[in-house]
């Protein structure tokens, strides 16, 4: 039988198991009641009990049972696990309907249950991280194996090329030997977000000041959503537009200086990931300048200072843990955008200080990595989670930094918004 | 003596209008700022209502009366920090060097340079304690040298009775002083641009009672540079460091006298009221 | 002794300016980002509307022998050229399921061919001067015109431009966002529930907290390498199924929908749990039947957010192989699937020019389908905001 016709069948006799608890417990429940003894709760609590220990022993054995042929691979015929684990939700009916009794708290034994329900689907956002973290470290590690860390930090050749050829046994029929050097990607990473934040950082900034400081009410509560929906547009639009309207843009516009651009300059998608971060940064500053306490602005006004040296001297560095770790996040958002670049830049490994030039990214050369049709054992595929464990830890960093200072902010002037 | 003074008399019976009742000899009365028919209205609400009142130089000019009675609206009328509530209207004269500071042609940054403030809550910029003061004279062009400014820094702090508890970490920032500490760096902070007038907004209100006596003695030592004008909820303050008080209700001033005759034989009702404690 | 209001204002004329610049300047910013934006959506209209029309030709078939093994055969030469493909390959098969067809002539409007379509909408084609002449006889008589595009509605992708079109990625997406949902609005709402109603503010919770924090700000295509090494290599799903892109995105619209509920949850006043515990209720019937109810609003419209994050996500589904070539439309869970985002970038990928107004066309798709949603949660913020 399949798999998937098994989980019918498994499904199917649980849901009949389950409604015959149900009605057995509140048959037995109400009779009891019926018989004028006072009962701990409702006949309806104690039949969802009886639910509860035929169903839950029955799933968790069933679950206990595929993870471990998944895991070690133990051999358990199908069919057996079927019978057994319906068996064990027979025996936790009968159990549940013996222990509809008068002195039997029901209700706290359910709510019991759904507490660790509750805990249980609180712990899956840990076990997304470290599943992130694992998955990310165990390949890692594997490619580290293949070659050596301190090449994959320090070299400046990134070359996979022949790696694939070494995965099938015939490493010596490659022209040259597979290189792992990340350096040129990581500097074209880092061009590409420098520039993305020379275009967020000014415009986001200024526009949240003006969203603050100056515009009417009107004005800010009209210009603050139309910004976000900057953020919203899905980032494969946004590389779209830099691949097929920046991208040649900038090529014209470099040509009018007499300059030599590659339709995979850096600047486009750099530009383009810039507008993309301006609203990250533009709401988080516009709420930060606007937790500052008026009675800065008033102190520095009464002392016969303009609006704008009020905002230059006063409020915005009081802001400016707020404001850096808004950058920062943004930062980290940059250093991990994936399909702007995928589509705008380059993939030439290329280890330059010209942005016109084509440049490649960590991004895209994970996404290099991993689609086509390459064996995963491949030291190629494997360099991708090498890559994205890199990633992983610069972002990671990036955002406990921005946490930190912004609850650094939060705690000096005592706002409960941001 | 009209014990109910009409709506636009403020002073009862006074000879002339916006003048005190009775003078207070031993002080200079040279006119600092003029006050004729102010109005003022948040929205559709008035509240303020026809004040005159004529502010003397060098003295110090205390502003009593129960809780949203105006007198901190009135106070901020003085230097224009009114201007930063979009909803309010203001119609009459306020007079200062012969100029109305309502007028649109007066530069509400000119005028605040020359009438400081200091507020309720202590609000040193998150700065060290030099720059807090050094800050302001500087982009005043009021020092040109490093040795002038660091030489205002230390007047204004010695001005203000707080140079002997900083001078020794002038460069930790100005939040990490005690409450009244941090007022007289306010204080400091707003005479060392060397204004002509002093606003106080119930500068001790937010203190320890150790802290108000020094500051109240700092207003008495001040007001040889400078006029003050504070507002109080604290007759004993007022009856202790003004020269002139100012009693207001419901947006009017109801009394305007020297210290010492408001306190001991009051020319209203309800001014006597309100001292004696029938209300407020 | 002290200056007086003119040799002040003097002084000040200088920095009034200064101040002035600052508000230029900061008003100035604010425009530039509305430009961008609007130059964006000019951008993208532009491009994408022609995309809902197509060129059609009308031909005369001619059901000939030849054409049961060539479909050309049935056209005049002329005009076999500008005809799609597509069509020409659907004639045999017209004939075999019915042969009385055979040696009937038949006059009707087809599918143009992507050149002829981009000719007519006046971009870079690659007809020759005599085929050029053809279609501008042809436009004259009325024999070829744009008309809406109802291919692009209606059918999947396929390697000739005038004949792809979006449904199957539609219904991809739709597909893959039952799974995210299925997944991500249960285990969200239950976490944000037992970290706002039940949890005890000890070691445990606050690791909690911080993690759901940080998820939400890990890069997207680090949860593609999680579906790629947990959900396909380790546990088996199949690849490039909305269920194994479905799982991927779940995860990660997880922390949205958590911090939404949270702040929904919170937002309930302390008063109405006070009083249903008052009344004997227990933590979790106070919570089921009164905090919950109230809250309904907030947490839909977070996840409605939180799923028009996820349909637009594109990098962790190229990781999980959903880039798969997909000319038939049909909603499964576990067959090879794609969905729009990844469509596009499919389409954007195409080295034939005719593409790109396809994909501009997607995107306005894509687009119209994600404002839809977001002016839904705003609505439903709007009618249900209630202030306590």
């Amino acid at each position: 039988m399949q798999t998937d016709q098994l989980l019918a069948l498994f499904s199917g006799v649980l849901l009949l198991l389950g409604l015959i608890a149900f009605f057995l417990g509140r048959a037995k429940a109400a009779r009891v009641r019926a018989g004028g003894t006072a009962m701990f709760a409702q006949p309806d609590q104690y039949a969802w009990f009886a639910v509860l220990t035929t169903a839950g022993p029955a799933i968790l054995v069933g679950g206990l049972s595929a993870f471990l042929m998944l895991l070690l691979g133990a051999e358990i015929p199908p069919l057996y696990l079927l019978a057994g684990s319906l068996a064990v939700a027979a025996l936790g009916l009968a159990v549940g309907v013996r222990q509809v009794k008068p002195d039997f708290h029901a209700r706290q034994a359910i709510e019991r249950v759904i507490r660790w329900i509750l805990v249980g689907a609180a712990l899956i956002s840990i076990f997304t991280t470290f599943g992130i973290l694992f998955s990310i470290i165990f390949e890692a590690l594997r490619f580290f194996q293949m070659h050596s860390f301190w090449d994959f930090i320090t070299g400046t050749v990134w070359n996979p090329g022949a790696s694939f050829l070494a995965a099938a046994g015939r490493a010596d029929e490659g022209a040259s030997a597979a290189q792992f050097g990340s350096v040129p990607l990581f500097a074209g990473t880092f061009m590409i977000t420098a520039i993305a934040m020379l275009v967020a950082i000014p415009v986001g900034l200024l526009a949240a000041i003006y969203m603050a400081e100056f515009a009417p009410k009107r004005v800010r509560t009209l210009a603050k959503p139309t910004l976000e929906v900057l953020a919203g547009i899905p980032t494969v639009v946004y590389g779209f537009f830099a691949a097929i309207t920046v991208a040649p843009l900038i090529v014209d516009l470099a040509g009018v200086f007499g300059l030599d651009a590659s339709f995979n300059n850096a600047v486009a998608p750099g530009v383009v990931m810039g507008i993309m971060i301006i609203p990250f940064i533009s709401s988080l500053s516009d709420d930060v300048i606007n937790s500052v306490p008026d009675s800065m602005r008033q102190g520095s006004l009464a002392l016969g200072m303009t609006k704008g040296e009020t905002i230059r001297d006063v409020v915005i560095p009081a802001a400016l843990p707020g404001i850096i770790s808004a950058s920062l996040l943004a930062v980290s958002r940059a250093l991990g955008e994936t399909m702007i670049v995928v589509m705008a830049a380059g993939m030439r490994p290329n280890l330059t200080a010209n942005p016109l030039e084509d440049m490649t990214t960590v991004t895209v050369r994970i996404v290099a990595a991993l689609t086509g049709d390459l064996e995963f054992e491949s030291a190629e595929t494997l360099s991708a989670f090498a890559l994205g464990l890199v990633l992983f830890a610069v972002t990671l960093t990036l955002n406990l930094v921005s946490v930190l200072m912004i609850r650094r902010f939060r705690e000096k002037y005592r706002v409960n918004n941001l | 003596m009209n014990m109910q003074a009409a709506p636009r008399h403020t002073v009862g019976t006074a000879p002339q209008v916006g003048q005190p009742h009775t003078r207070n000899d031993q002080a200079c009365h040279d006119l600092s700022i003029r006050v004729r028919d102010l109005n003022l209205w948040y929205g559709q609400t008035q509240a303020l209502k026809n004040l005159n009142i004529d502010l003397f130089e060098k003295n110090v000019t205390a502003l009593i009366g129960p809780s949203g009675c105006g007198k901190s609206t009135f106070l901020r009328c003085l230097n224009r920090m009114n201007d930063l509530i979009p909803s309010v209207r203001i119609e009459g004269l306020v007079e200062m060097d012969g100029r109305d500071v309502n007028a649109t042609k007066m530069d509400e940054v000119a005028l605040r340079r020359r009438v400081g403030m200091v507020f309720q809550k202590p609000n040193p910029f998150p700065k060290s304690i030099y720059e807090n003061i050094a800050y302001a004279p500087r982009m005043h062009d009021l020092v040109s040298r490093k040795a002038e400014q660091d030489e205002l820094v230390e007047k204004a702090l010695r001005d203000a009775g707080l140079w002997n508890e900083v001078k020794d970490k002038l460069h930790e920032p100005g939040t990490s002083l005690s409450g009244g500490q941090q007022q007289r760096l306010c204080i400091a902070r707003a005479i060392a641009v060397q204004p002509d007038v002093i606003l106080m907004d119930e500068p001790t209100s937010a203190l320890d009672p150790i802290s108000t006596a020094t500051i109240e003695d700092l207003m008495d030592k001040l007001k040889q540079q400078f006029t003050i004008v504070t507002v109080t909820h604290n007759m004993q303050q007022a009856a202790r460091v003004a020269d002139y008080t100012a009693f207001f209700h419901l947006g009017e001033i109801v009394e305007y006298n020297d210290t010492k005759t408001m306190f001991s034989n009051p020319a209203t009702k309800k001014a006597e009221d309100y001292i004696t404690g029938r209300y407020g | 002794m002290s200056q007086s209001f003119d040799e002040i204002s003097a002084q000040l004329q200088r920095r009034h300016r200064k101040s002035a610049r600052l508000k230029w300047l900061s008003m100035g910013a604010l425009g530039l980002a509305g430009l961008f934006l609007v130059l964006f959506f000019a951008d993208m209209l532009s491009k994408g509307l022609p995309a809902f029309q197509q060129a059609q030709i009308r031909v005369e078939l001619d059901y000939n022998e030849d054409a049961t093994r060539m479909g050309r055969a049935a056209l005049d030469p002329e005009v076999s050229r500008l005809v799609s493909r597509t069509f020409e390959r659907l004639i045999p098969g017209m004939l075999a399921d019915d042969p009385e067809l055979l040696g009937t002539t038949e006059t009707r409007w087809v599918l143009a061919n992507a050149q002829v379509d981009q000719y007519l909408k006046g971009h870079t084609h690659r007809l020759n001067a005599a085929q050029q002449a053809t279609v501008d006889r042809l436009a004259e008589e009325g024999n070829v015109a744009l008309k809406f595009n109802t291919t692009f509605f209606t059918s999947g992708d396929s390697k000739m431009a005038e004949a792809s079109g979006i449904l199957a990625a539609a219904l991809g997406t739709v597909m893959t966002m039952l799974v995210t949902l299925a997944i991500a609005f249960p285990i969200g709402v239950m976490t944000a529930v037992y970290l706002e109603e039940f949890a005890p503010d000890n070691r445990l919770t606050q690791i909690i907290e911080i993690n759901i924090n940080n998820l939400a700000a890990i890069p997207s295509i680090l949860f593609g390498l999680l579906g790629l090494a947990i959900f396909i290599s380790f546990f088996g799903v199949p690849r490039s199924s909305p269920l194994v892109g479905g799982m991927t995105l779940a995860l990660m619209t997880l922390p949205v929908i958590i911090i939404a509920t949270r702040t929904a949850l919170r937002s309930v006043p302390d008063s109405i749990r006070h009083a249903a515990f008052g009344v004997g209720c227990s933590r979790w019937q106070v919570v089921r039947d009164h905090v919950l109810p109230l809250a309904m609003p907030g947490i839909m419209t977070g996840s409605i957010i939180g799923l028009a994050q996820a349909m637009g996500e594109t990098a962790p589904l190229i990781i999980v192989g959903m880039v798969a070539f997909i000319p038939d439309v049909s909603a499964t869970f576990t067959n090879a699937a794609t969905v729009l985002p990844a469509q596009i970038f499919t389409w954007a990928g195409e080295p034939d020019k005719a593409f790109v107004e396809k994909t501009a066309g997607g995107i306005l798709v894509l687009l119209a389908i994600l404002i839809f949603l977001n002016a839904t949660a705003v609505v439903l913020r709007k009618k249900f905001e209630r202030r306590w």
